[in-house]
């Protein structure tokens, strides 16, 4: 087991976590380590590789590993320290507050970091099938959009041939595209509520550019399939939600990819005992990105689920920001608590 | 006489619902854009569409890693087919950077095809 | 043709504990599977319950195999370890005028042999279970209830079955038995011919435990024909944050169509909520309805009224071999050598409690044969298997040695349910290894976690297809056992690219002989 001390232990090495390093390192954080799972940097960026990011952030549009790669360049530029494939297990509350991170990867195996403080970049998950809880068969050929997208976009795999895409979120809305421009047939996407939840401009250029159709108040309502997916059965639903029987059709395909929301990963913070928000999923914070253990703080979609990437980029600029003020407080609060214990000691006479 | 047609402008997230008018002069007005690029898209969606395409181009030696690459800037629509299959049989030595052109005026567009992540 | 001694015919745990227990003597043993893996059939989906036994009627096969299998658990689990923990189950009434039924269920567990059986008020109840309803009118206590990991016990009877020279053949379906030539005096000539998968085995004795197919493979040799209807149940598992509502298993008063909704907590921490019980068509159905996953959901909150179905992670459903019957009562299990088949051992309608009784079932089987075709002991039977060490479970100091020893143990694939790509290696090289992504799931829980393998199935199939030396294409979910139709996970390349060179084709044909290589 190794040891180190920072000052800022960063969860998460996303577009979050890198925007929150950048700003604590300019507010003059010397000691700031990014702790990230994946085997690189950037998070889910590297996989969404269409266009569309950076407008508010670089006035310019980027693809997402463009965007990722200007944050990635400026942490190398700036020396962060971080470390890949790198899980947390655990967060402690040590007594004089400080943070005991255990984390473990293959070269530095477990490693404990104590910091004065923590910021919580974890991001989000997509909403399984089970979660969905969708009937039918269980076989091979049920993805997340996003797991397709790592597919198809990081290893140039196929997932599958004949496509019916379950939820109008934007992942789904450009999985659509991207199966399309691959090879693949995208049969429809089928949105339970009346309205799309992806951005409208996703809806022409992934949707409407190649023809696939966009059902409204309609949903799975049957798996098909023993051993891959061989059909799946869409059905109207009501104001409530509620299939209406006799409206069902069936979709012979091969491949449903589900792009039914995401949801902030929190166990990390749940495990700290941080009070959580039932409606976003993510931590109660403060006006400073607190949560409810102090020295904790949270920025991105671990916190809520953001639009864009850009307000990602702007909160965790603010969280850096703030989880810096927090250290550089707790530092001259301590240096004042040492000259007064040692100014006491004189006044007694000690020295 | 003139027609009018109305899109979403694909722009930037916002998504303005635009109105272009075209008149007999092949004159365009578009409205309901709420930033200079919304008139510059409208004109061209109804003159010449053009899209960006995004996508990705094998690393040679046949390990399972792709680069992701782009147009440098918008395609004619309808030479979107023609610029994916002219990706299909590119392949590229590593390391790539950032920016590299992996593929000049691709499919007869005049536009380059760029990489858009460094991959060592 | 392939000669042995015995012939099981299926692996799941009723097959796989008859292999291990037989293995104990000198003989040769082949079990035949026709899925890619062990444990696929009514093994892998199922409550995990370690029934204290009060349900089965005194005197049936089921009373003795259930509570004997439920002594033997906590040994074997410790000989073989698999996670398995003594909960204590209460069956609880709503109605006051039930008592008698509750009575008579207490009065039947002792007849059965089960100890410590206790008539609990609501107050006592609810002193235990805070989260149970508080209409309920009462409970029967049973200290001996337990919870198992449903596949940990399967595969740790296999591996262990496989240590002690067991071969198993995986995909191969048996499509005919020959029973044996009758010669003069009605002396029988060889053994019985199986055919599985084109290939030819002969054995004098075959066991059959083929869970809701039994009646098939029964009718090939005798004419005494046998029906087994598939009773359905489907299920909802809940996310390890729910997995704490209860301690025990908590069951609702038997009703004429099985035991009612139970709700519990697994092994493992999440809460499992479930079956149904619907007799269907098809040996296959294992679809969940919308009714069906609805009806759980009600019926599981009259129990536990603040279940909240936003946690279900997944739903599934699993099918029990219901023996059809002349006798209205209720089906016993049926395990006894065939009257027209000599050497051809029944072990068939083995629905609930038929994990519990596993062990004890194993070890009755094997005492019929060692009666009737006797072998030497073995001298050198392993009667002990260790499981894959599992770093979600480890203590730091424990994690510090495995880490030490293999960094790989250090390399999170899965992170819902921690688990490591040291873990997931040593579960694709362990005797019967896994070769398909639900192989490593059940073996390691990678996959198993609140996002449903949505992160970590490409890495899984990553290092399946690494340690196999098979290209990617060909990792399955379950395997390709059913001919033409089969549950690979990628298919193909973007922009229908194609590998060049014959590596392609020869990665295929690897990866084809791997997935039956198991002798």
């Amino acid at each position: 087991m190794s040891r180190r001390r920072e000052d800022i232990v960063i969860i998460g090495g996303g577009p979050a976590g890198l925007a929150a390093a950048l700003a604590a390192r300019e507010a003059g954080i010397r000691k700031v380590l990014i702790l990230e799972r994946d085997k690189e940097l950037g998070g889910i960026l590297n996989q969404c590789i269409h266009n569309g990011f950076g407008l508010h952030t670089f006035k310019e549009e980027l693809t997402g590993p463009e965007y990722a790669e200007k944050y990635i360049q400026m942490v190398l530029e700036q020396q962060i320290p971080y470390m890949t494939n790198a899980m947390v297990t655990g967060i402690e509350v040590l007594e004089n507050n400080d943070k005991c991170v255990t984390a473990m990867n293959k070269e530095d195996r477990l490693v404990e970091i104590t910091a004065k403080a923590v910021i919580l970049a974890m991001g989000c998950r997509e909403r399984p099938r089970g979660a969905l809880n969708i009937p039918g068969t269980r076989p091979a050929g049920i993805y997340s959009a996003g797991t397709a997208q790592y597919y198809v976009n990081m290893e140039g795999r196929m997932p599958g041939k004949e496509v019916v895409i379950l939820g109008s979120g934007d992942i789904g809305l450009i999985m659509a595209r991207r199966m399309v421009l691959e090879g693949a047939k995208v049969h429809c996407v089928a949105e339970l509520r009346p309205y799309s939840g992806g951005l409208k401009r996703n809806i022409v250029q992934c949707l409407e550019d190649f023809d696939i159709p966009l059902y409204l108040s309609t949903t799975v309502s049957e798996i098909h399939g023993k051993e891959r997916v061989e059909a799946v059965t869409l059905t109207r639903v009501d104001e409530h939600g509620v299939p209406i029987s006799g409206s069902e059709w069936r979709v012979p395909c091969d491949t449903l990819l589900l792009s039914c929301g995401l949801i902030p990963e929190n166990e990390l913070t749940i495990g700290l005992g941080a009070q959580m928000d039932a409606k976003t999923g993510g931590p109660v914070v403060s006006e400073h990105l607190e949560c409810s253990v102090p020295g904790v703080f949270a920025c991105g979609n671990v916190l809520h689920v953001h639009e864009l990437v850009d307000h990602v980029s702007a909160e965790a600029e603010k969280a850096g920001r703030f989880a810096s003020e927090y250290v550089l407080a707790s530092e001259s609060k301590t240096c004042k608590s040492e000259v007064a214990d040692a100014s006491e000691r004189r006044e007694e006479g000690w020295e | 006489m003139s027609t009018e047609v109305k899109l979403t402008c694909i722009t930037c997230p916002v998504g303005c619902a635009l109105t272009v008018r075209l008149d007999d002069a092949g004159e365009t007005t578009v409205t309901g854009n709420k930033c200079p690029r919304g008139a510059v898209y409208g004109t061209k969606e109804v003159t010449n569409p053009t899209r960006v395409v995004t996508s990705t181009v094998r690393v040679a030696g046949g390990t399972d890693q792709v680069v992701s690459v782009k147009t440098a800037t918008d395609i004619p629509k309808g030479k979107i087919t023609d610029c994916m299959r002219a990706l299909e049989q590119v392949e590229v030595q590593l390391p790539v950077h950032i920016g590299d052109i992996i593929v000049e005026n691709i499919a007869d567009t005049g536009v380059d095809i760029v990489a858009t992540r460094s991959l060592r | 043709m392939k000669q042995y001694d015995v012939i099981v015919i299926g692996a799941g745990v009723i097959g796989c504990a008859i292999a291990r227990e037989l293995s104990r003597r000198e003989r040769r043993i082949a079990v035949l599977e026709r899925a890619s893996d062990i444990c696929e059939g009514t093994s892998k989906a199922n409550s995990g319950i370690v029934h204290a036994g009060h349900d089965a009627m005194p005197g049936t096969m089921k009373a003795r195999m259930n509570v004997l299998g439920n002594a033997r658990m906590e040994t074997l689990s410790k000989e073989l370890d698999f996670p398995f923990r003594r909960n204590g189950s209460l069956v609880i009434m709503f109605e006051q005028e039930d008592i008698l039924k509750l009575e008579e269920l207490k009065a039947r567990g002792e007849a059965n042999g089960v100890q410590g059986l206790e008539l609990l008020t609501p107050r006592q109840v609810w002193e235990r279970e805070p989260n149970i309803s508080r209409e309920i009118a009462g409970a029967l206590y049973a200290p001996t209830g337990g919870i198992v990991c449903t596949f940990g016990l399967t595969i740790a009877l296999a591996e262990n079955a496989v240590v002690n020279g067991v071969d198993f053949f995986l995909n191969h379906e048996v499509t005919e038995i020959i029973p044996p030539a009758k010669g003069a005096g009605s002396i029988a000539i060889g053994g019985y011919r199986v055919t599985a998968a084109g290939t030819q085995f002969e054995a004098p004795v075959v066991i059959n435990a083929a869970g809701v197919c039994a009646d098939l493979i029964h009718n090939m040799v005798s004419e005494r024909k046998i029906k087994i209807v598939p009773r359905r149940g489907e299920y909802r598992l809940m996310d390890k944050n729910s997995g704490s509502m209860v301690d025990s298993t908590i069951f609702q008063l038997p009703s004429r169509l099985g035991k009612g909704i139970l709700v519990t907590p697994t092994v493992h921490g999440n809460l499992l909520v479930g079956p149904t019980a619907e007799d269907i068509p098809d040996k296959e159905d294992v679809a969940t309805t919308a009714e069906g996953v609805r009806k759980v959901m009600e019926m599981g909150a009259k129990s536990v009224p603040n279940l909240d179905g936003r946690q279900t992670i997944t739903s599934f459903a699993g099918l029990r071999a219901h023996l059809v019957t002349e006798e209205s009562k209720g089906s016993d299990f049926l395990i006894e050598e065939v009257a027209d088949a000599k050497g051809f051992f029944d072990v068939a309608g083995i629905e609930s409690p038929g994990l519990t009784a596993a062990p004890a079932i194993g070890e009755y089987v094997a005492e019929l044969v060692n009666r009737a075709y006797p072998a030497p002991e073995k001298a050198d039977f392993v009667s002990v298997r260790k499981g894959i060490p599992s770093m979600a479970n480890a203590t730091d100091e424990q994690r510090r040695i495995l880490i030490s020893k293999n960094p790989s143990y250090a390399n999170v694939i899965c992170r819902c349910e921690l688990v490591t790509e040291g873990e997931i290696v040593e579960a694709i090289h362990r005797p019967l290894g896994a070769t398909t992504l639900d192989g490593v799931k059940r073996r390691t829980r990678a996959g198993m976690g609140r996002c449903q393998s949505g992160f970590c199935s490409p890495k899984v199939v990553d290092i399946l297809a690494r340690e196999l030396d098979v290209d990617k294409s060909v990792i399955t979910k379950n395997g390709t056992y059913k001919g033409n139709q089969n549950s690979n996970i990628l298919t193909g390349y973007t922009k229908g690219w194609q590998p060049k060179g014959e590596d392609n084709g020869k990665d295929v044909l690897k990866s084809s002989e791997k997935e039956v290589d198991y002798e």
